[in-house]
């Protein structure tokens, strides 16, 4: 269970409210195919992800990233009952889609990186070691 | 998982861009492992580990010192990362799991200081070496 303080919540909430999560969604995405592209089994069915440009160019992996980062930000909506918000997604990607949970850990460490990238010395040291708390804790049981 | 010419190039274009601050580089992705995985603060119980730390800093330096002569060494990175492996295998025998978690705080920090050279193939390039490097390092564990 990840707990955070009400002045921790609100640093994550005042840095996601920056966030473009389409984009940042289409990126970190691209950037888990590109960096471990054994994740890209998952996503055959997606055409072109021969190259790094056309990873990061493909309609969609942009997509899919989207929808991504919108349960991500679901999560933030109700981070004091993760588990009941992600059991139905928890269910798919175990029972349906057969996922390791290893990559949802990579997912958010790719997460944090995109997010640094964007955002640099903007945003506090301290609220880049929330994020990785959160996003530590959004793996599949 | 050998490096190719390609992200050899991508390694070494990328640190010389920073190598004129490596010690901040290095200082500041010690702090983002500190405050991001408290536990690693365990191995240096001697610490001051306060931001700004004449400690950290010198220990920062010596990470991105170790590292500037990986980066110089990619054709021979078991000969030249030998001493410091030995180091850790018998003298300092740092857990492994945490160079994963000081190589996600060095590409963090990598990222933040240089957002238009940080590409996605230069992340993967990156990302690949410093496992390489974290492989090498530990590989006198057992």
């Amino acid at each position: 269970m990840v707990h955070l303080s009400s002045e921790e919540k609100s640093a994550v909430t005042a840095l996601w409210g920056k966030v473009n999560v389409e984009e940042v969604g289409g990126e970190a995405l691209g950037r888990l195919l590109v960096v471990y592209p054994w994740t890209q089994r998952f996503f055959e069915s997606f055409g072109d992800l021969s190259s790094a440009h056309a990873v990061m160019s493909n309609p969609k992996v942009k997509a899919h990233g989207k929808k991504v980062l919108a349960a991500f930000s679901e999560g933030l909506n109700h981070l004091d009952n993760l588990k009941g918000t992600f059991a139905k997604l928890s269910e798919l990607h175990c029972d349906k889609l057969h996922v390791d949970p290893e990559n949802f850990r990579l997912l958010g460490n790719v997460l944090v990186v995109v997010l640094s990238h964007h955002f640099g010395s903007q945003i506090p040291l301290r609220s880049f070691s929330l994020c990785q708390k959160l996003w530590g804790h959004h793996e599949a049981p | 998982m050998s490096l190719t010419k390609s992200e050899r190039t991508i390694i070494m274009s990328l640190w010389d861009k920073v190598s004129s601050q490596s010690e901040a580089i290095g200082t500041e992705a010690l702090e983002r492992l500190f405050l991001s995985f408290p536990q690693t603060k365990t191995y240096f119980p001697h610490f001051d580990l306060h931001a700004g730390s004449a400690q950290l800093r010198t220990h920062g330096a010596k990470v991105a010192a170790a590292l500037g002569d990986a980066v110089k060494n990619m054709d021979n990175l078991d000969s030249a990362l030998s001493p410091l492996r030995d180091l850790l295998a018998y003298k300092l025998r740092i857990d492994p799991v945490n160079f994963r978690l000081l190589s996600h705080c060095l590409l963090v920090t990598l990222a933040v200081h240089l957002p238009a050279d940080f590409t996605a193939e230069t992340h993967a390039a990156w990302d690949k070496f410093l496992c390489q490097v974290s492989a090498i390092l530990t590989e006198k564990y057992r």
